[in-house]
């Protein structure tokens, strides 16, 4: 029988077909999710896919690659004279800090050999990044930067700005690396009160201006504007880096905890290049035994504690 | 049914790469917030230009690349972009007939299923959204379909692809 369109196309489409490709297609995808979300078996899939959509993501990228090109090269001679003389002025002010921080890992080096400590105060090796400027699902916190596998990028490096900690590797590809976010959902890394060395961890909340610390207790020594630093604790981050500042203390006598805020000291949502710890971190000192990493340690550093 | 010609097969993978770019360019957060599922827009244009080409699977590779792209779990656009192609074809003959302004209000309705799944997987996985601001993606979709069509359109006439 002839087929009523004038093209040879049946009129009408499978139906059926459609519907069983759908219910093979809803399979797959939960099988797949489901994967990816308990195991982590999928990182090759994911890097042939993300290694596939490369070129994509430069072409996205090109418009503002452009605007930066344009405006370095057409920037006038005498701003570029006041920012050189500003970066030289900096860098003056930098190195005279550093004198003093010479001197002093010296001597805390000295200290920690007479206490026989072995936490080691060395300068880490990195490498600066830049961010790629595309755009990932917005509930999630993740950016793209320039270094891959093939920079020495793996899973898990922390990467920090001149101002904190932003965040850790969590997809290295060959030559792109995407990371997580401290302010992620799924984020947490174990902190300290720089003042007093109260432990903690710091959850991302999904906002780029907050932290949470859950397990602060009621009567635990916190005031706003403290200085919150890693810990070092969990092996993914080195110590001693600061990592955000206390902006909201809340004692609820009805509850076991305290609700404290902070907020990142990283400019999370304007950051454009980042350095990446390349070094291994060293274990904590060996008198405090490091918190267990859990099965899902490639994805964050410590489990979230409401979770 | 023939195979596509090769042009045809260019201008297919072609557009379906340009909404992909201009899913991940880098927008300011308050245009971000209504930036429209533009691979859901181009898979629903060709699913209802060529429902026997580009079908259920398609989606599903696409929604695959797509989270590669944004981070998120493999399979969840995935997912959401199968259900719209499913939609898609389902009602291709009648939406064809539509004028463009009603092509929309379904478009809103396939992109809405599309999001509610992606939102609803995320809620599962620990990614609640805060607010109702993801139902802006959906409406923005809706708002650029005319134009999405009518550009669309003309390609594939253009090109005569069929």
């Amino acid at each position: 029988m002839a087929h009523l369109s004038s093209e040879h196309k049946p009129l009408f489409a499978p139906e059926t077909a459609a519907s069983i490709r759908l219910f093979i297609c809803a399979v797959l995808s939960v099988a797949l999710m489901t994967v990816d979300h308990r195991q982590h078996h999928l990182e090759a899939l994911r890097n042939v896919l993300a290694t596939s959509i490369y070129p994509l993501q430069m072409l996205a990228q090109l418009p503002y690659a452009a605007v930066d090109w344009a405006t370095e090269t057409f920037e006038s001679r005498a701003a570029l004279l006041a920012e050189n003389t500003r970066l030289r002025e900096r860098q003056l002010f930098i190195n005279a800090q550093l004198q003093k921080l010479t001197a002093l890992e010296a001597e805390n080096r000295r200290l920690r050999g007479l206490l026989e400590s072995t936490v080691n105060v060395a300068a880490e090796r990195v490498l600066i990044a830049e961010l790629i400027a595309v755009d990932f699902d917005p509930y999630r916190h993740q950016i793209l930067i320039n270094r891959g596998s093939q920079n020495g990028a793996r899973v898990g490096q922390p990467l920090i700005d001149e101002h904190g900690i932003v965040g850790q590797l969590s997809h290295v590809n060959l030559t792109t690396s995407s990371a997580v976010l401290i302010t992620d959902l799924s984020h947490a890394l174990p902190v300290q009160i720089n003042r007093n060395g109260i432990r903690s961890l710091a959850v991302g909340t999904g906002r780029f201006h907050e932290l949470e610390l859950p397990n602060i207790p009621n009567n635990g020594d916190i005031r706003v504007g403290d200085l919150i630093i890693t810990s070092g604790l969990g092996g993914r981050f080195p110590r001693g880096y600061p990592v955000a500042r206390v902006t909201r203390v809340e004692f609820d006598p009805s509850r076991p905890f305290a609700k404290v805020f902070a907020q990142p000291t990283a400019a999370l949502d304007r950051v454009r290049e980042v350095l990446l710890i390349l070094d291994d971190i060293p274990d904590p000192s060996r008198g405090e035994k490091p918190a267990p990493l859990p099965e899902k340690s490639e994805r964050v550093a410590a489990p979230p504690a409401k979770r | 049914m023939q195979p596509l010609h090769l042009r045809s097969r260019l201008l297919v993978y072609g557009t379906f790469a340009l909404a992909m770019a201009l899913a991940s360019l880098h927008l300011p957060p308050w245009l971000d917030r209504f930036r429209p599922d533009w691979v859901g827009l181009v898979l629903v244009y060709w699913a209802m230009a060529l429902p026997h080409r580009v079908n259920v699977g398609t989606g599903w590779v696409l929604g695959l690349i797509t989270d590669a792209a944004q981070g998120t779990l493999l399979g969840q656009h995935a997912l959401g972009l199968a259900a719209v192609a499913f939609l898609t074809v389902r009602f291709h003959q009648r939406i064809r007939v539509y004028p463009p302004w009603q092509q929309a209000l379904s478009v809103l309705v396939f992109l809405l299923v599309d999001q509610l799944l992606v939102i609803w997987i995320n809620g599962i996985t620990g990614y609640a959204p805060p607010d109702f601001w993801y139902l802006a993606p959906p409406i923005g979709g809706m708002l650029v379909w005319p134009a999405v069509y009518i550009l669309m359109r003309d390609l594939r006439r253009r090109f005569q692809v069929s």
